[in-house]
């Protein structure tokens, strides 16, 4: 007999208010450890409320359902508790900060989270052992980790940034939100390069995008597509380039088809 | 307009202690004319627009008196005002007595460095327009009273061309006293052209909890043609403490002055900052930066007068308030006509952190030249919450996030103090002055 595992991630009938507007409007999910799923949609579909609501971002009111992660509530958890936990959110705009140092940032973070999980604390010989690691592993250049954090960075380094401290957290579960926007090709190949080199039977992602561009290079065990706060398909990879090709308004046409 | 205060700083007594038998008649004149100007005209009030955020009116129902019958005993562990790596002239003064014993001269060609209660009739010469001057806005009523009741202090002189070598350290102690005290001291630095000097202004206090005391320090730097003076100056002065400074610079041709300004002590801190940029081509480079908690009180006056061709001035600074503290910058560039080609730049950024705290941020900037690059802007804000989110996202609690965020928005202002031990020291000062991580 086998034993039942239960998800990582399962998102039951979620419900989220905005600014007092309903954004999502009953989202169920599960995610298993080694799994990826791509949620796509149109502007405006609540894309980034679900990245948001599952980093804990403050003004997100969740007025029904359940997020468990690893089988405890998500949603009672503080943003540095779910980093802890394993909980990883690739900014979609990541934030400037003037005057903090990028390794010194890091080093920081990951300090914290081990020592939250109870974890001895890095040395910097440690630390940077595993930054050149990391680093290795991406082929990124060291340059990025001397200067503040995403100061007078371009689009791409940002995003570049975010995978880097992606590789470095090393979370459970991480959640890129529209990671792939505004790259040139060549930054998207690397951003897959890094998302792929950290694919393992352990580690869950959720990708978030508007376009089936970056699922030819991360390739999506399951792919949703999220309309109007709603998963209204789920299927596997073979889904993104339907849409690709119908575009979205043929999902509604298919909504509209079914509730006839 | 009459105070206690006022009747207690000019009593008869205290006139007479200032009165010195060796002193020029000009001075003594200078003396009677400042004491007397002060009595007529009092203490700015309320309605004085320069004194509009800063109300003396707590003060002036003290009567402290002047001088520290104890200064000279008083026990002081010089590791409180010792720096890191720091090897040079130190003067030190414990409630305005200077304190030879903790004091030490390193004999370097091209400086002298002496007392002003020890300084002859003819050291006193150059320095007879300064200390003869009478400031007749009664907003200075501090430097009238400075005028009036100066005897001792620093006189420091650097010869044409000499690159001083070794720093100079002037420590002001406030150390508990019996009874509520004032001091007054002058420090009159003077860089012959082409000489270069850094150094030191160090305001340091002792027992935190005994110290009533209100300090008066009035320093002038003229700086010769392309001289370079680094000046320094740390401000920690004891909790209790009222902190009075007046520093008024001015500099000639192609002279550069370089301020580096951490505030972070004391219980209520002026300090009026007057540049006056004469020289074509003179200099002037202020970074600083005020952190306060409690009820602490700090207010800068900063006032720069380009008057000449191709003058620059750049100054930066930052302010942070916690709990109920208040902070005042008011930062005012004057382009004088036909100071054609000047630069002026200031920046004054500020963080309130706490809904009690306040900060009052006046950028003034009057031009009456041409040709003339001008830039100036400042802000009052809270921490960035985008910012906070981010930072808590990769796994750090709040509080790590929130030092971590002031910590670097302070730290711009001191990023170029050299030598780079103390930059370290005063960065570390800094650090231990805002909102805690716990338990860390």
């Amino acid at each position: 007999m086998s034993n039942t595992v239960s998800p990582m991630l399962k998102i039951d009938n979620l419900h989220v208010r905005v600014a007092g507007r309903e954004i999502l409007k009953g989202i169920s999910l599960e995610v298993n450890a080694g799994e990826v799923h791509a949620i796509m949609g149109p502007n405006g579909a609540g894309k980034s409320t679900l990245g948001n609501v599952l980093a804990g971002r403050e003004g997100y009111e969740v007025t029904q359902g359940s997020v468990e992660y690893e089988g405890r509530n998500l949603l009672d958890l503080e943003p540095e508790e779910r980093a802890a936990a394993g909980v990883f959110l690739a900014f979609q705009y990541p934030v400037e900060i003037p005057g903090v140092n990028n390794t010194y940032f890091l080093r920081a973070a990951l300090n914290a989270q081990r020592k939250h999980r109870g974890e001895p604390e890095l040395d910097s010989m440690q630390f940077l052992k595993r930054v050149r690691e990391k680093l290795a592993v991406l082929h990124l250049k060291d340059e990025l980790l001397h200067r503040a954090v995403n100061e007078g960075f371009s689009g791409g380094e940002k995003k570049r940034n975010e995978i880097f401290q992606m590789a470095l957290l090393e979370p459970k579960l991480a959640v890129l939100d529209e990671t792939d926007s505004g790259l040139d090709i060549d930054a998207l190949k690397m951003v897959a390069d890094g998302v792929n080199a950290l694919r393992a039977p352990e580690r869950a992602f959720v990708v978030i995008t508007h376009y089936q561009r970056l699922l030819d290079y991360v390739v999506p065990d399951f792919v949703h597509v999220l309309a109007d706060g709603r998963i209204v398909e789920s299927g596997d990879k073979t889904l993104a380039h339907k849409l690709e090709e119908h575009g979205y308004a043929w999902i509604a046409e298919r909504k509209l088809a079914g509730a006839a | 307009m009459a105070s206690a205060l006022l009747e207690a700083l000019l009593d008869r007594q205290a006139l007479a202690h200032a009165a010195r038998p060796r002193e020029p008649e000009w001075l003594a004149a200078a003396r009677r004319v400042a004491a007397e100007s002060l009595a007529r005209e009092g203490l700015p009030g309320p309605r004085s627009e320069s004194w509009k955020y800063t109300n003396l009116r707590a003060l002036e129902q003290r009567t402290p008196v002047v001088g520290d019958a104890g200064a000279l005993s008083r026990s002081i562990d010089s590791a409180i005002f010792s720096l890191p790596g720091f090897q040079g002239s130190r003067l030190v003064f414990v409630n305005g007595q200077w304190r030879k014993d903790l004091s030490h001269f390193v004999a370097e060609a091209g400086i002298s460095i002496s007392t002003l209660a020890a300084a002859d009739p003819e050291q006193l010469e150059p320095w007879r327009v300064v200390l003869a001057q009478q400031h007749t806005d009664s907003a200075a009523a501090f430097a009238r009273l400075n005028t009036a009741l100066a005897t001792d202090g620093a006189i420091l002189r650097v010869e044409a061309n000499a690159h001083v070598a070794t720093p100079v350290h002037l420590v002001f102690i406030g150390a508990a006293t019996e009874r509520d005290i004032a001091w007054h001291l002058r420090a009159l630095v003077e860089l012959g052209a082409g000489a270069s000097l850094r150094m030191i202004e160090h305001h340091v206090g002792i027992d935190a909890n005994g110290v009533s005391q209100i300090g008066n320090l009035f320093a002038n730097y003229a700086l010769g043609r392309g001289a370079q003076l680094d000046l320094v100056q740390i401000q920690n002065g004891a909790a209790g403490a009222t902190l009075i400074r007046r520093s008024e610079c001015a500099l000639a041709a192609d002279a550069t002055l370089t301020t580096h300004t951490l505030e972070i002590g004391a219980q209520l801190t002026r300090h009026d900052f007057d540049v006056d940029l004469a020289g074509d081509g003179a200099r002037f480079v202020s970074r600083g930066v005020f952190a306060l908690r409690g009820r602490q009180h700090a207010d800068t006056h900063l006032d720069v007068r380009h008057a000449a061709r191709n003058t620059i001035s750049d100054v930066l600074w930052r302010g942070v308030a916690d709990e109920r503290a208040r902070g005042v910058f008011h930062g005012a560039i004057t382009v004088a006509a036909g100071a054609d080609g000047a630069d002026a730049n200031l920046s004054n950024k500020n963080l309130l952190l706490s809904p009690n705290a306040e900060i009052d941020t006046q950028p003034v900037l009057e031009i009456y030249a041409d040709e003339v690059k001008a830039a100036h802007g400042a802000t009052v804000g809270q921490l960035d919450e985008q910012a906070m989110f981010y930072l808590r996202t990769r796994g750090l609690p709040p509080e790590a996030a929130r030092h971590l965020l002031i910590g670097a928005f302070c730290a711009t202002a001191l990023s170029h103090v050299e030598p780079t031990e103390l930059r370290e020291h005063l960065a570390a000062m800094l650090d231990s002055r805002l909102p805690r991580t716990e338990a860390s």
